[in-house]
């Protein structure tokens, strides 16, 4: 791949939520504008766009990872998932989701987004976690609404449902 | 916050990686997972012409052990060390040092040798360095050299590294027979920086203390098998020296305070941990 330059914008491809992707940016785009200005994905939220409070957390090929500490040209050829992504179909939400709902695990709904993609990572890889895991895990997330107890709960139950679906599939 | 602009490269090659570092010297920096220089260059703190990312250079994303050293390349990142099978049998101290840093949702991205390039004064890694008696592996389009930890960090963010310079590996000797390895931490939040860090290191002719997060850079002590109030003395000696300042997060005297406890603490696991 030539240098690219500075003051140019470059053409950049990724796959987004299962579908390619493509627009362009200066090198210098965080991946959070260029989700949410150039391709219209607002639903990546932008808190302290210095890697802190986890607001923008996304997937990025396979881990979580925070789309403020990541730039644009980065990710070109990479394979994201964004909270958009999440939804099995319209109107229907994920387990994940659904247990955030009934578990009043979001007041605002800033931190949301972050958090249910972090936890989508967590329980694929771990589909049993304890409470003390789960609360360490979620040290990388800050949310000033709910106090976490129910962002705690919601994970537990989520990661329960999915034991059983699995189970029964 | 948004970064200044540069160029970005993304190396095909080593040999790419070297000719524009040495083209460009200080205007150039190296881009691995990002973690440290992305908030730098938002923040402004950094404003190269170039990055050059190594992230597409394979030879790079490897760990390589033998029965004596572990050499992690400057592709790895932190999440793929501390997943390693071999990590806990080969250097217990880096297993566990590395959950402590940053956040599971940025070892993801976060590489082992971009901690170390960033210096941070209370990095987990370099840290763990120091301690182990580790070595860096520089390489630039003339030559290749190994500078051990305790020549490398050199103060404030700033080590030894020349701007013409990769960091292509890191190397932390095994676990030794009759050594004992702990970590221990105090931060606001787990994940956050640390307020202070030590790695203890524990052998038959005494104890190697580092500790992170006071001074400018991380410092080492090796002492001989000191017990009682004679370590308590050593300690507070430690403590005393490392210049502490205030600062938003804990005042001077907490921070030496810490050092005293979590200092004895770790000594004491390693000593354990040599049985
Ligand atoms: S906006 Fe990315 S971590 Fe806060
Ligand atoms: S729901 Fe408001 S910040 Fe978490």
């Amino acid at each position: 791949m030539p240098r690219m330059s500075a003051d140019a914008n470059h053409r950049i491809r990724f796959k987004l939520n299962g579908r390619m992707v493509e627009a362009d940016a200066e090198p210098r785009m965080l991946l959070t504008d260029f989700l949410r200005y150039n391709l219209a994905m607002t639903g990546t939220h932008v808190g302290c766009e210095h890697g802190v409070c986890g607001a923008c957390t996304i997937e990025i090929d396979g881990v979580p990872a925070r789309a403020c500490l990541t730039l644009a040209v980065q990710a070109d050829g990479a394979d994201i998932r964004t909270i958009e992504g999440l939804a099995p179909a319209p109107g229907r939400l994920s387990v994940l989701q659904e247990a955030f709902r009934r578990h009043h695990a979001l007041q605002c709904g800033f931190c949301t987004a972050g958090i249910l993609l972090s936890l989508e990572c967590y329980l694929r890889d771990n589909p049993s976690p304890d409470e003390a895991t789960l609360r360490d895990y979620l040290g990388g997330h800050l949310c000033r609404c709910t106090g976490y107890v129910t962002i705690i709960a919601a994970a537990l139950d989520a990661a329960e449902r999915l034991r059983d679906a699995n189970k029964d599939a | 916050m948004k970064p200044a602009r540069f160029d970005y490269l993304r190396a095909g090659t080593l040999a790419e990686a070297h000719a524009t570092l040495a083209a460009e010297g200080e205007d150039a920096r190296v881009l691995a997972g990002g973690q440290s220089l992305v908030p730098m260059l938002s923040m402004r703190m950094a404003r190269p012409k170039v990055l050059i990312d190594i992230m597409h250079l394979p030879q790079l994303a490897k760990i390589e052990s033998d029965v004596n050293t572990i050499h992690i390349g400057a592709g790895v990142r932190q999440a793929k060390l501390l997943a390693w099978p071999e990590i806990h049998e080969r250097q217990p101290l880096l297993a566990a040092a590395l959950p402590w840093v940053g956040h599971a949702q940025t070892r993801s991205r976060g590489t082992i040798c971009g901690s170390v390039a960033h210096a941070d004064p209370s990095a987990e890694i370099p840290l763990v360095l120091l301690a182990l008696k580790g070595a860096i592996h520089l390489s630039s389009r003339q030559k290749q050299r190994r500078v051990s930890a305790i020549d490398f960090f050199t103060g404030m963010m700033s080590t030894a590294r020349n701007d013409d310079e990769l960091i292509e590996a890191v190397e932390a000797p095994c676990r030794a027979p009759g050594h004992g390895y702990a970590f221990r931490e105090f931060g606001r939040r787990h994940g956050d920086f640390a307020i202070v860090a030590c790695a203890a290191v524990a052998h038959a002719d005494g104890v190697r203390l580092a500790i992170g997060g006071v001074a400018d850079c991380p410092a080492v002590r090796d002492y001989p098998d000191l017990t009682g109030t004679a370590l308590d003395d050593a300690l507070d000696e430690f403590a005393w020296e490392l210049d502490a300042r205030d600062d938003l997060h804990a005042t001077e005297s907490f921070r030496r305070n810490l050092v005293r406890q979590l200092g004895r603490a770790a000594i004491e696991e390693a000593r354990r941990c040599r049985a």
